[in-house]
This record gives structure tokens, sequence and C-alpha cells, in this order.
């Protein structure tokens, strides 16, 4: 079937002019076909007889396709309507009279020349697409008229689907909270939580003085999103000098305020306990053997899934006290605490820690701690942790007493990973170790709960692979 | 690019927008025998605009040369002529009438030299009055200027000040694909004071005309002076305008744009031309691209009403944006 | 200015052949000049035999008009042309670009899109360009080339150098208004232009007398003041004659010049056009004057070696289609390389 335009893509067979046995010549008319638009008669270009027809009359076949097989007993070129593209001309030079006829190439040699594949490889898929994938049409429309953020909304359904319940939820919870990207940009840094502030732009838009206004004035959020920076020697600091501008003066005094809070009015009480890593690491360097150094993985992952599991496994740890109770959410939200360069440090959570696998975990960790640095937090995330954890032992220091942060009931601090001697089964041997700590609520809690969550903790990291 | 000198009677002399367009003709073709002006009634009736009074008798016929009313026949010869190694200066009366030549300007002069795989360049530089304002109704009033914006292939440019419509010229003639000028006719009369030599000049740059904090208005052509205008009478009420003068549409100097809006947070665009899929829309795109974060209200657009312009004046100033106009627009981003 | 169906035909002077075959002394330089204009005329008849084909077989894509048929009014004109010469044509160009010198190679590489094509891939078989050989397309808008043909020749004349700008365009580009203005302005400034117009009689599928009013086009062409008459476009040397006639003309100051060659397609408009618009009748009466065998009857016995020149021209057309098959294709990322010169 030969192209016989630009946008043809098929024909179909009238009538053939020839019959098998038939002598043709160069330029001959040999069939009639019908296109799109008009009937044209096909000729052959080579001399020959027609040895077989292999389409029928009124059939519709794609351009390229064969339609017949001529003999000529001489030279064999492609037979009448056979395809002959640049990159694959297959020109046989048999001489047999009556040699088989080439498959079918369908359309696939005719469209060769201009088809491209579209490779459209997505890097990092964006976050409406992932939140597209896991919600069904009817769920978005919901949201979309309920005016909720995807996003920000928690999956409770299948392997994290957002639900009708879970739109319908959100949308009783929290409305849409309408804020300009820049007001969202400065809510992020200065750790400004964007629910309770009153914008004073269009249709109650929150702008970007209404995020400082709040960050810097006397009432605070019923939750603000600040970070609980450590009480130990060594204060957590980024590396370079915060930049001497507003920004970075509203921030400090936004965590001012809230450090000020928490002391005030959560009573704190401080565990401590050493835990050997042995087995840990030891699983973690069998595990980064068998997979590319992209997927290695690196302590603070194990010691961050070790603090969601056993906040789940010990909820009295986990949620919040308000009013007088402690609120217990079925998640767990891990806050992490990330210092920013200009000064500054925010916990943002991850959400639904413990049920992350490792590798899931440093992922999302890894891109956590890359929005914080950049100002692209979600709302949802510097709202909802319900616990705290604050790892500085890249920062040196083997213990972390931190300040909770309220409303939560519990902070847990790992230090510095460090070989020290331990006794083992009555001989001496050198173990890597880490520090872990707890500062909780006293009124959510006693010692004793305390300390069953730390134990939990150590005994988790006793067994990586269950991790 | 360095200007010539000027005598002390130059320096404190003044000058109009009109006088240096004809000063920078004057300067291209004595500089370079290769140009030569070509258009309708650029010879013995100066110009439509009297842009090139006096350039007849200086230059004669053969580099001052009067067409017939043939938009399409002129601007595809002086296409040819570029081709063939002139550097042709192009005057189509207005841009109403580059319709009638828009098959050359696209099909040939943008194209060619892709079409022909690199070997055919077309280094043509057309000029075209363009705008509204004078009551010449629906069919000489019209602002295209977007839609060459959106050709690739050619530059656009839209000079807005004494100094652009004298340096402007240079560059473009020397660049070797077309570049077309947009003249808004508002701004043949405008005077000023002699304008200086650049100390460094490009035809690239936007240039932020006025510096501000509180909202950027972006605008080119015969809308920066109403725009300067609204920027001291918002200065006034205390709002801060930070203009910028686009100075050439194809390619947008998004950096000089974003970089305003960093500073600002808030965007008003002004064009004369109509804002369904014009320039405005373009730019508003670019800042959504560039500088979304920045945002603290949605982009403004005060654009020409979606009307043919009318004749009558009460009319034709409702379809054109005003002063008032890009006030209130400023005033709706800082609320 | 008459028009002249038919120019006088000088019968070249030759030596009489011995009776065994061979020729007593060498063919004279007319016969072999006319050797020459019947090897370019089978190598653009291959060539564009060829096409059908290729496009048959979706080898060669989008649109294709082919040339068969007229031939002789590329070859002949192009003989009366100089290579400093520039040559503006239509999207019917194949003929004007292998008469003008354009390898069959880079013209056939062209049309399979790939990097070695004269335009480099980008353009395909409408617009093909040859800087070099001053063949500035390949032009896919009827009359879209003649103003740039009339700035061509306004360089030329504001340089002072001595040459001619030539452009090909059909009976239906005199229907258009670019036509009319470049004619007007051509003469007016006596421009140093060769109007040459292939009346095949059809515009796409619009026959002259459906298209114009006044269907004389040398005439109307005379009414901008310039010397026009027709010619006919079958016989190759009428064409070449009437075309240094003009030239000479042209290069004596004589300003623009207007040629109307009167010849016919013997194909459809393009590819795809099952040519409803003619009677098959007429097809045949013009294929009785097919330019080659025509030339071919001129020629004395024994100078020419059909078969002989009929294989070298096919073989000229093997090489080119294999050259393409095998030449490569520019890489995707190359995608906005000829938008300016900077991203050349």
């Amino acid at each position: 079937m030969p192209s016989l335009g630009a946008d043809m893509t098929e024909g179909s067979l009238v009538e053939w002019l020839v019959q098998p046995g038939d002598t043709v010549v160069k330029g001959q008319a040999v069939a009639v076909v019908d296109t799109a638009k008009s009937a044209i008669e096909v000729e052959c270009f080579e001399d020959g007889a027609i040895q077989e027809l292999l389409v029928e009359p009124g059939t519709t076949v794609p351009v390229g396709t064969v339609l017949a097989v001529l003999a000529d007993g001489g030279r064999t070129d492609a037979p009448a309507g056979a395809t002959d593209t640049g990159e694959t001309a297959e020109t046989t030079n048999t001489a047999e009279a009556g040699k088989t006829v080439e498959t079918i190439k369908a359309a696939e040699a005719a469209k060769a020349t201009d088809s491209t594949k579209a490779t459209g490889a997505a890097d990092t898929a964006k976050t409406t697409e992932r939140t597209a994938a896991r919600t069904t049409p009817l769920v978005r429309r919901l949201a979309h008229d309920r005016h909720v953020d995807l996003d920000s909304v928690r999956g409770s359904g299948k392997a994290g689907r957002v639900t009708r319940a879970d739109v319908e939820a959100a949308s009783r919870d929290s409305g849409r909270i309408r804020a300009t990207p820049y007001a969202r940009r400065t809510a992020s840094e200065l750790g400004v939580d964007l629910r309770g502030i009153d914008g004073t732009g269009t249709d109650g838009t929150i702008r970007a003085r209404d995020v400082r206004a709040a960050a810097s004035g006397p009432t605070t959020p019923a939750r603000p999103a600040s970070p609980a920076p450590a009480a130990a020697p060594r204060p957590a600091v980024s590396p370079e000098p915060p930049a001497p501008d507003g920004h970075a003066q509203a921030r400090r005094q936004a965590i001012a305020h809230l450090m000020s809070k928490s002391k005030h009015e959560i009573p704190h009480y401080y565990l401590s306990t050493t835990i050997d890593l042995a087995a840990a690491v030891a699983w973690m360097r069998e595990h980064n053997r068998a997979v590319p150094v992209a997927e290695r993985l690196v302590p603070a992952a194990l010691l961050l899934k070790a603090a969601a599991v056993a906040a789940r496994k010990v909820p009295e740890m986990n949620g919040f006290w308000i009013d007088g109770g402690h609120v217990r959410p079925a998640a767990v939200h891990l806050g992490v605490a990330v210092s920013l360069r200009e000064g500054g440090l925010v916990a943002p959570a991850l959400h639904d820690a413990d049920t992350l696998s490792l590798p899931a975990l440093m992922a999302g960790l890894r891109d956590l701690v890359r929005r914080a640095r950049t100002g692209r937090l979600r709302a949802s995330e510097t709202a909802d942790p319900t616990i705290t954890v604050t790892d500085l032992g890249d920062q040196g220091v083997e213990a972390v007493f931190g300040v909770i942060y309220p409303p939560q009931v519990a902070l847990v601090g790992y230090g510095r990973v460090l070989d020290r001697p331990v006794a083992v089964d009555g001989l001496l041997g050198v173990r890597p170790c880490v520090t872990a700590t707890l500062s909780a609520d006293h009124r959510a809690g006693d010692g004793a709960v305390g300390a069953r969550y730390l134990a939990t903790v150590d005994r988790l990291l006793h067994h990586p692979e269950d991790l | 690019m360095a200007a010539p000198a000027r005598t002390p009677e130059q320096e404190t002399a003044r000058t109009s927008f009109r006088d240096e367009l004809r000063a920078a003709i004057r300067e291209a073709l004595r500089a370079d025998e290769r140009v030569f002006l070509m258009g309708e009634d650029v010879g013995s009736y100066g110009g439509a605009f009297g842009v090139s009074l006096g350039l007849l008798e200086e230059f004669g016929p053969e580099r001052i040369r009067d067409t017939p009313l043939s938009e399409s026949g002129f601007v595809g010869a002086g296409i040819g002529a570029a081709i063939a190694g002139m550097r042709p200066i192009v005057e189509i009366m207005t841009i109403n009438f580059s319709l009638l030549a828009l098959d050359q300007i696209l099909n040939n002069a943008a194209t060619l030299l892709h079409m022909s795989g690199g070997q055919v360049g077309v280094p043509v530089v057309i000029r075209m009055t363009t705008g509204a304002g004078r009551q010449l109704a629906a069919q000489h009033s019209h602002s295209l200027e977007g839609w060459y914006a959106g050709i690739p292939g050619i530059r656009v440019l839209s000079p807005g000040t004494l100094q652009d419509a004298r340096h402007m010229l240079a560059p473009a003639l020397a660049d070797p694909d077309p570049v077309v000028i947009f003249e808004h006719g508002s701004l043949y009369n405008a005077t000023g004071p002699a304008v200086p030599p650049p100390a460094s000049y490009d035809i690239v740059s936007a240039a932020v005309r006025r510096a501000g904090n509180d909202v950027s208005l972006i605008c080119h052509g015969g809308s920066l002076p109403k725009v300067l205008a609204a920027a001291d009478a918002l200065a006034a009420e205390g709002i801060s305008a930070d203009v910028v003068d686009l100075r050439s549409l194809r390619p947008l100097d998004g950096a000089t744009i974003a970089g305003s809006v960093a500073r600002t947070h808030r965007a008003v665009v002004v064009d004369e031309g109509w804002r369904t899929g014009g320039l405005s829309a373009e730019i508003a795109a670019q800042i959504a691209e560039l500088a979304f974060y920045e945002l603290d209200a949605p982009v403004e657009r005060v654009c020409g009403a979606e009307v043919p312009v009318p004749y009558p004046k009460h009319l034709e100033d409702a379809a054109l944006p005003a002063i008032v106009d890009i006030m209130a627009a400023a005033r709706r981003t800082v609320g | 200015m008459t028009s002249a169906r038919q120019n006088d035909v000088q019968e070249p002077a030759h030596p009489r052949a011995d009776r065994d075959g061979e020729a007593a002394t060498e063919p004279s330089e007319q016969t072999k000049h006319l050797l020459d204009l019947a090897g370019q005329m089978l190598l653009i008849r291959a060539f564009e035999e060829r096409c059908v084909e290729l496009y048959s077989s979706g080898a060669i894509r989008g649109f294709i008009h082919l040339y068969i048929g007229e031939e002789a009014v590329a070859v002949g004109v192009n003989a009366a042309l100089s290579p400093d010469d520039a040559v503006v044509s239509t999207y019917r160009e194949h003929g004007h670009a292998l008469a003008r010198g354009v390898p069959p190679e880079a013209v056939m590489a062209e049309m399979y899109g790939k990097a070695t094509g004269c335009s480099h891939g980008r353009g395909g078989s409408m617009h093909l360009f040859d800087a070099g050989r001053r063949f500035y397309g390949g032009n896919a808008i009827v009359g879209g080339g003649l103003p740039i043909a009339a700035g061509l020749a306004l360089a030329d004349k504001m340089a002072d150098r001595s040459r001619v700008t030539c452009c090909f365009f059909g009976d239906g580009a005199v229907a258009e208004g670019e036509f009319h203005e470049t004619a007007n302005l051509a003469a007016l400034w006596d421009l140093p232009l060769l109007l040459v117009c292939e009346n095949n009689l059809y515009a796409m599928g619009t026959p002259l007398a459906h298209e114009h009013a006044q269907t004389d086009l040398a005439m109307r062409a005379a009414s901008y003041g310039m010397p026009a008459w027709a010619v006919d476009g079958m016989d190759v040397v009428a064409v070449e004659k009437a075309a240094r006639r003009a030239v000479d003309g042209i290069l004596a100051g004589n300003g623009p010049h207007f040629l109307e060659m009167r010849t016919y397609r013997f194909r459809a408009h393009s590819m795809y056009d099952p040519d409803r618009y003619r009677d098959k009748a007429e097809i045949e009466r013009w294929r009785e004057r097919d330019p080659i065998p025509l030339l071919m009857r001129r020629l004395p016995a024994g100078t020419a070696d059909l078969p002989e020149m009929t294989e070298r021209a096919t073989a000229a057309v093997d090489r080119a289609v294999k050259a393409a098959q095998e030449a490569p294709v520019e890489p995707v990322a190359d995608l906005l390389r000829f938008v300016t010169h900077e991203g050349a």
C-alpha cells in the first residue's frame, strides 16, 4: 500500500487490475485503492509477473502493507507496495523466481521517519502528579469543591491513597488556606503555621506581612511550627553566620518565644541511655554492599526509624498535651530538626515514619532537608509532627538534651556514633555506640514510661533487620 | 558602542524622539554604504512622520528610496537585498499596513535561515510606527507588537526613550538576523535634553527607569511616559514603584523582570495591545515561571480594551491604558 | 511584443557518419552542447521518476511536486545563466536545483531529511537552498519568492554588479498580488530581473481560463513596461535561445524581462493528486512533445546513445539514493539550531 499523501495512514483496496500470472511492466497500473480523499491507481515499479495477490478487494490496510508478490526471474527487489525506507532497505539479490515475500512491515516503516518516541522521563515527579496518582478522580473533584489542598492531606487508604473520608475530614478541620506564594515561603522560613493567621489580602488571602506580624506578635497560634534547638553546650548553628536581614531576626524571635513557652509550661524530665550499635552497623554495612551508592543507608536512617517505631509501640510518647489531656494520634509523624543556613531550625514531619522502609525514609529525609533549606516546606509538614528527633551527631556532641516543642510530649536526642570500650560477655571489646536521650513531658507520663521508650529504641536497634 | 562626540552646543540643546531617529539613520547611512532606507514616502515627502526629512537631499534617491504602495513587494525586496549583501532599513508606514507584508516577514525573513539549514541569513531592519491615541480609528490604531514578539528568528525592539531612539539602530543594523523596531506614534514629538552618549549599551536588556520597592510596573515604548507619570503620582501616595522599560520585546529580559518582582513582590504589566494572548500574557507567564515564590499578589495587566479602537476621543481614551488605570492596578496589588 | 510559438531551429553542423556508424570527425560544439542539455534533462527525469517510487514507499514525506515534462525549461534557462547569477524558485524546484548544479546527493538527502541535505535536512522537498550556487529556494508560498528575487536584483544594481537574478514561478503565481507588485517594482527601478513563468496551464487543479480573466500572461507582464514574450517550453533549444536573448537585454541595462514558458507537467500537481481535472487525451497529446525525445530527434544520427545516457542518469540517481539512505540525521538535541545566527 503506497503512501500517497502526507497524512495518509491507510488505504482500502478497491479492485485488482491484474491477476496471478499476468505479466506487468514498470509503471503499469495494477490496482485501484481508495484513500480518505479519492480513488487512485497504484502503479508497480518493476517488470515481472504477478505471482500472488495478498490482499482482498474491500480490505483496508495500513500504508506499507505488502499487497502482492512479483516474480521476475532476475534481480529480486522489494515487491509491489513494500516499504523502502532509508534505515531498513532490504534489497535481496537472490535470483530464483518465486522467492518468498517479505513479511508485512505494517505502518512501522512508513512512520519510521516521522515518529519520535516521547521519552518523557520525569526525574522527580511533581507533588501534584504524585498526589494525582494516589487519588481517584472523584476524590480529586471533592477536594476541588471543598477547597482542600490534596498535597496536605494524609491518605488513610491503601498505599497512602487519599480517600473520600480523608478529604471530608480535612475540609472539616482546616478549610483551604489562601496565602500568596511569597507568604507561604515566608511562613516556612519563619517556621510559622499559616493556620490561624488572619489574612489582610483579597478574600482574606494571607500575605507576607500577615505572616511576619504573626511571627513576631505576642499571641502565638495554637500549634506553631517552630523547632526545638538543643540545650547542649554547643548550640546548633548553621555553618555560615545568619544573614543580617529581617527574616533571620524575625525567625530568631519566633524561636525564642516558643522555647520560652515550652520551658515555662512543660515540666521536662530527662533520661539517657547508651546503645550498642554493633549489630545495626554491621547489618547496615552488609546491606550497603549489595546496593548502589545512591541507595546506601546511613546510621541516621536507622536511628530515626527506631525512634518512630518505638513511638508507635510506646504511644505515651507520641502526640500532644492539649487542655489537660494527652491526645494520641494513630499515626507517628516524626519531626526532624533541620538547621537552616541562615540560622535557626525547622523541624518538619516525616509522615508515618514508622511505616516507611529504610530506603524510603532516607529518601524522604533527604527531600525534607533539601526543601526545608530552600523554603519549600508544606504546611502539613510544619504542623504535623507528633514527636521530634534532634540528631546532632554530625556536630560532634555525645548527648543532646533538648527542649520539647509544644504541644508535643517528647523529644528524642541522638549524639555522635562513637567507638567505645564495652564489656560483652565478660570480655572487653570496642563497639560503635550512640547516646540516646529523651526529654519528656512529666504531665503525660512518668519516668518509667520514658525508660520503656528508650529501652524499646535500644531493642529495635539490636534487630536492624526488622526495622 | 560609543556615540560620536558632541559639541558644547549639542550638550545643552533640546532634541526630540523624531530628531534622534533621524540622526541615527543619518549616521548609519554615512558609516556604511550598504545601508539604505526604503519605504513609502520616505524620500520627497520626508517620511510620513517626518523622520527622514532632509535625507533625500543629502543622500539621493538611490539610498533614500520611495517605494510604490506594495508592502509585500518592497519588504520582500528588502529581504532579498539583505540576502545579497545590502543593509536595508525598510520602513513600513505603520504596523497596520504591515499585515500585507506579514508573509514576507514571517515566512521569509524569520524563516530563511532555518529552512536553508543556516545558509541564507537576512540582515534586514524593519521599522514601523505603532499604537493609537490620535483618533485615527480602528484600522490605523493597532498595537500588534506582541504578534511579532512571538516569532522565532527575529529580534523585536521597542524604544521608549530618546536615547534608545538614537542608539538602537546601529546594533540592529549590525545584527546578522532580522530586526523589527516599533516606534509608538505618540513618541515622535517627545522632547528632552540632548542624549548623552551611553557608557555601555545593548539591545537585549530591560532598563529600570525608576527604582522602587512596592510594586513593579513593567512596560515598553509608548506606555513608558504614562507609567512614569503614574509612578510619580503613586509616590505621593506612599507607593514606591519600580519601573521596568522592556526595550527588547523578543527576547524578553526575564532576569531583569524577575529581579524587579523579587524586590517588590507585586507586578503590573502595561501594554497597549489586547490582553488576550498578547504580550502582557507572555510577560505574566514569565513572571509566574521565574518569580512565582516572590509574588504577594496576582499579576495585574493594564491593556487595550477588547474592542477595535473607536474614533471619538472619549471612547478612544477609555479603550487605551490610562494613568489612572495603572495607578488603580498598582493599588490593588499593594492592597 | 509578439508571442512566438516556435523559434527557428538551426540544424547543427555535423559530419556524416561512416557506413559502419563511426563519426568521421569530432561532434561539433553545438552537438556537444545539446548532448549536455540532454544529459541534464535525463538526470532530472530519472531523479523525478525515482521520487515517485520513494514517496510511495514512504522514504520521502510531506509534499512533493514533480517536474516531469518541464525539464526543458530549467535546463534551457540555466544554460543561459552564469554561475554568478542568482536563481529563486518555487516548490516544484528539483529540476531547477539539479540544473543549477546542486548535487543529486544533496537534493535526495534533503528529501530524506538527512543532515547532508542541501538545506541540512531542515527544509525538505519544497525548501532546497544552495547559497554557494546562488540558489535561493525552494519557496512554498505561491508568489512568495518574487519580491525576494527583486531584492536580490536590487542589491546587484545598487552595488553595480553585472549579473542577473532569475525567478521561476508558475501561472498561478501571476494571480497573486506579489507578482504584480514585483513586476511593477522591477520595471520601475530597472532591476536586472529575469521573470520566468512556467505556464503549465494549471494552477494546482484550476485551469488557466478559470484562474485569469486575461490568459495571455506575457501580454500582462508587458503591460508593466518590460519586454515579454511566450516560448515553446518543450523545446530546450527554443528555451535557451529566448533566455539568452532576455539575459543579454537585462545585462545591457534594459531592465527586467518576462518569459512565458509554455510547458506541461505529465504528472499530477503533487504526489497526492488524483489529477481528475485533466483530460487523459490532453496529457497524451503533450507527451508526444516530451522534451527529451524532442531533443534527441534533433541530434545527428549516431551521436547519442540514449540507453547509455539513460543508464548513466539512473546510476547517478542510484548513487544519490544510496548516499541518502546511509547519511545521518541531525540529533534531536540540535533542534533549536539555525533560528538565529547565535544558535547556528
